[in-house]
C-alpha cells in the first residue's frame, strides 16, 4: 500500500497543475449544453489537443500521452481542481473511444479516433428510443441490409440524446434481425448526423438548456465500414461502452471531491448552520469514499483483473452522492436557490440526471443484485 | 500509488480465516454466551501461536508491524464474529505493553464499562488526558448485563497514579481502536450480507426465490454499495496511522462513521430479509447483529466521529484570524 504520488507521478501532476493553471479561462463559460456554450467549449477542447492533453490515455499516434490509468486519474483530479470546463466530447473520448480501441478495426481507429480527439467531429450516443429506456433490448428502430450498396438502411427513431443537435456524428443500437432474441439481432453503427434522411429537432431538458434532441433515420444509407464490431452483435460492443459510462471513466472523483469542497465553503460562507454541519462531513467523507474505491479498483486494473458489474456500485453511489450535495447545497441556500441565476440550482437540476441516464439506478441495483451478489434473476 | 495489500498480509489473512473457520464457528461464538466468560478460549490461543497478537507490539518480542498489516486480520474476526477483546488487545494495547502476558482489554475515552474486563489479565484505559494500564488483581470489575451475551462488560473502579500512567499519546490509542472496531464492523457486515443473499436465495415464497424480488435486491443492493465505499476508508485510515499522517484522526473518524453506518444498515436488512426466522432466538443471525449494535457505538458512534471529522476540516484552523 502506497498513497503518496511516486516520483514519476509528482512530476506528472506539476505539469498537469501548471498547463492548467496557466490556460483554464478565468470566467466560466457557457454551459456546454446550450448552442452558444457548446462552440465554446470545442475552441477549449482545441486548446486542450494541441497541448497533447484532451485524451491523455490514448496513444501518442493518436494525440494522447500514453498516460497509465494512474496518471489519467492524476489528470482528472488537477482538471477539476483548476475548475476546467465540461467536456463536451465526452460521449466520443470516453465512452465511444474505448469501444473503438476494442472492437473497431485499423482503418475505423485511423478515420474517427484523432478528429475525435481534436474536437473536429462530436459525438453523441443513439441509444434510447420512446419506448426503450431503461429497457434497451426492446428498441426497435430498424436497420435493413442493402446488399447492392453494400452497406444499411437506417430507420426508426432515438430520443433523449445529449446534445443531439450540436454533434456531427451519433453512434447507436439498430436492430438488423427482427426474428433473432431481444439482445441479438442489434448492430452499432456509426453515423454521420449529415447523412441524408437524418433529422435532428432539438429538444429543452428540465434546466432549459437545449441539452436534448430526438434524432429521426429515414432510411439512412450507412456503408458496411460504419459498423463497429461484428453484425448482429452489437449489444456486447454496447455493453462495454455502458461499463465505461457507468463506471470509472466518466466519473472521475476530481469532481466530487471539488464539490464537496465548494459545498464546505458555501456552508462557510451562508453562516456555518450548525444543523447542516454534519452532513456536510458526511459528503466530505462520501466524495473520499468515491475517490478511495476508484484507487482501489485501479489498483486492481493495473495488476491486469477486468472491469465487471462492478461498475454498478459505483455509479449509483456518484449518482446519489451527487444529488445529496446539491440538495444540501440548495437548503443552505434557502430562498436565494430560488434564483434561476445560481450555479447550484443549475447544478441541482444536472445532477437529478445521474440517477436516470446510464441505466436507472434501480435498473444498476437489480445488475448489483444478479451480477454482483449472485441473486436469481426475477 | 496503490491502494492493496502486499502478499504476506494477505497470506496472514488466510491464515486468520482459516484458522477462525475452525476455532470460531457460530457454534463456538452462541457458546459464549453461556460459558464462564464470554469468550472463545481455543481461537485465542490459536491466534496467539500464530502471532497475530503480537503483530503491532515493538520489536524484539513482538513483530513491530502496523495497522495495514493488522486491518484484514481484524474484518476477519468480525466476519466470524470472534467473541474475543481482539481490537483492545493487539490494536490498542500491543504498541504500548509490547507482548502482552495473557489477554489485554482496553476502555475508550468517556466510556463507563470496559469489555471482557472480568476475564483479562491487564486493563488499558484511554483517557483524554493520557494512557494508563492497570493489572486484573489490582481491581474488582463488577459485571453489567450485556446486549451481547459474548461481550461481557463490567464497571470498573480505578484511579490513575504515575504508576499507571504510560507516556504515550492517547489520541493515536483511541485512533487505533477506533480504526480497528471499523474494520471489525466491516467483516460483521460483510458475514451478514453473505447469509442474507444465501437465505434469500433457497427461501421461496408466492414459488419463487424470495431473492429474485426487487424489493429484496434493492436491500442488498444498498447494503453492498455501503461496503464497497467503507472499506477503502478502512484501509487508507491504517495506512495514515502507520504513516503518521497529519490528517490520520480525521481518516480514522471518516472510517469508523463509514463502516458503523454500513454495519448498521447491514444488520437492519438482514433481519428484515430474514423475516421471522432472523427474529428466532435459536437462529444464529441476532449474534452478529448484536455484535454490531455494540460495536456501532464503541471507539466513538458514527455521529461522534462525522462531527471530529466536521472539526478537523469543516473549522477554521486556530489562529486563523490572526493570520
Amino acid at each position: 500500500m502506497e498513497l503518496t504520488d511516486t516520483a514519476d507521478e509528482a512530476v506528472f501532476r506539476a505539469e498537469c497543475r501548471g498547463w492548467l493553471e496557466a490556460n483554464v479561462p478565468g470566467e466560466p463559460l457557457p454551459s456546454g449544453d446550450t448552442r452558444e456554450g457548446f462552440e465554446r467549449h470545442l475552441e477549449w477542447e482545441r486548446q486542450l489537443f494541441e497541448a497533447r492533453w484532451s485524451v491523455v490515455s490514448w496513444p501518442d499516434a493518436y494525440g494522447g500521452r500514453d498516460a497509465s490509468l494512474w496518471e489519467w486519474l492524476i489528470f482528472e483530479e488537477e482538471y477539476y481542481r483548476a475548475g476546467a470546463p465540461q467536456r463536451v466530447t465526452q460521449n466520443g473520448i470516453f465512452l465511444l473511444a474505448p469501444s473503438l480501441f476494442e472492437f473497431g478495426t485499423r482503418d475505423q481507429q485511423d478515420r474517427y479516433l484523432p478528429p475525435m480527439a481534436a474536437g473536429d467531429e462530436t459525438w453523441c450516443q443513439g441509444w434510447s428510443e420512446p419506448n426503450a429506456g431503461s429497457d434497451l433490448a426492446g428498441i426497435q428502430s430498424r436497420a435493413r441490409r442493402d446488399d447492392a450498396a453494400g452497406g444499411w438502411l437506417l430507420a426508426g427513431q432515438k430520443t433523449w440524446t445529449t446534445r443531439g443537435a450540436f454533434c456531427t456524428h451519433l453512434f447507436g443500437l439498430f436492430r438488423s434481425d427482427p426474428d433473432a432474441e431481444r439482445h441479438r439481432g442489434l448492430t452499432y453503427f456509426l453515423v454521420p448526423l449529415e447523412a441524408p434522411g437524418v433529422t435532428v429537432r432539438g429538444f429543452g431538458r428540465l434546466d432549459g438548456d437545449e441539452g436534448f434532441a430526438e434524432v429521426f433515420f429515414d432510411d439512412v444509407f450507412v456503408p458496411d465500414d460504419q459498423v463497429l464490431g461484428e453484425v448482429d452483435r452489437g449489444w456486447s460492443v454496447a455493453m462495454a461502452t455502458a461499463g465505461s459510462e457507468r463506471g470509472l471513466t466518466l466519473r472521475s472523483p476530481g469532481r466530487f471531491l471539488e464539490s464537496a469542497k465548494r459545498l464546505a465553503a458555501l456552508w462557510r460562507d451562508r453562516g456555518a448552520d450548525p444543523r447542516l454541519r454534519t452532513e456536510v462531513a458526511q459528503c466530505i467523507i462520501d466524495a473520499e469514499a468515491y475517490q478511495l474505491q476508484t484507487l482501489a479498483t485501479v489498483t486492481r486494473l493495473v495488476r491486469g483483473e477486468k472491469p465487471g458489474a462492478e461498475a454498478s456500485l459505483t455509479k449509483v453511489f456518484w449518482s446519489e452522492l451527487d444529488v445529496r450535495m446539491h440538495d444540501l447545497a440548495r437548503r443552505i441556500l434557502g430562498t436565494d436557490a430560488e434564483r434561476a441565476d445560481e450555479a447550484w440550482m443549475k447544478g441541482f437540476q444536472f445532477a437529478l440526471s445521474g440517477p436516470i441516464y446510464a441505466g436507472t439506478n434501480e435498473i444498476q441495483r437489480n445488475v448489483i443484485a444478479e451480477r454482483v451478489l449472485g441473486l436469481p434473476r426475477g | 500509488m496503490e491502494l492493496a495489500f502486499s502478499d504476506e498480509q494477505l497470506a496472514l489473512r488466510d491464515t486468520v480465516r482459516d484458522l477462525l473457520s475452525r476455532e470460531c464457528p457460530p457454534s463456538v461464538v452462541r457458546a459464549a454466551w453461556h460459558n464462564d466468560t464470554g469468550r472463545a478460549d481455543a481461537a485465542w490461543r490459536r491466534l496467539a501461536e500464530v502471532d497475530v497478537l503480537a503483530v503491532g507490539a515493538p520489536e524484539p518480542g513482538g513483530l513491530g508491524l502496523g495497522m495495514v498489516d493488522l486491518v484484514l486480520a481484524l474484518e476477519e474476526a468480525g466476519r466470524a464474529a470472534l467473541p474475543e477483546p481482539l481490537v483492545e488487545h493487539a490494536a490498542v494495547s500491543a504498541p504500548i505493553l509490547g507482548v502482552i502476558d495473557g489477554t489485554a482489554t482496553a476502555s475508550a475515552p468517556g466510556a463507563d464499562l470496559v469489555p471482557y474486563a472480568g476475564s483479562a489479565d491487564v486493563v488499558v484505559f484511554v483517557t483524554d488526558h493520557g494512557v494508563h494500564s492497570v493489572p486484573r488483581s489490582e481491581i474488582s470489575p463488577r459485571p453489567v448485563p450485556a446486549l451481547d451475551g459474548s461481550r461481557r462488560l463490567f464497571e470498573v473502579d480505578w484511579a490513575p497514579t504515575s504508576q499507571t500512567r504510560h507516556d504515550v499519546d492517547p489520541i493515536g490509542a483511541f485512533d487505533r481502536g477506533a480504526l480497528g472496531t471499523a474494520a471489525v464492523l466491516v467483516g460483521l457486515s460483510s458475514h451478514l450480507l453473505d447469509v442474507t443473499v444465501e437465505y434469500t436465495t433457497q427461501r421461496r415464497q408466492f414459488g419463487a426465490p424470495i431473492g429474485s424480488f426487487q424489493a429484496i435486491k434493492h436491500h442488498l443492493a444498498n447494503v453492498a454499495i455501503a461496503l464497497e465505499f467503507a472499506r477503502p476508508h478502512v484501509w487508507r485510515a491504517a495506512w495514515s496511522i502507520d504513516h503518521h499522517d497529519a490528517q490520520a484522526s480525521a481518516h480514522v473518524s471518516m472510517a469508523k462513521a463509514q463502516a458503523s453506518d454500513a454495519a448498521e444498515l447491514a444488520a437492519r436488512v438482514a433481519l428484515q430479509c430474514h423475516g421471522a426466522i432472523g427474529y428466532s432466538d435459536e437462529y444464529d443471525l441476532h449474534l452478529w447483529m448484536k455484535r454490531v449494535w455494540a460495536l456501532a457505538a464503541a471507539w466513538g458512534s458514527a455521529a461522534e466521529h462525522r462531527e471530529r471529522v466536521a472539526r478537523a476540516i469543516l473549522d477554521p484552523p486556530q489562529g486563523a484570524a490572526d493570520a
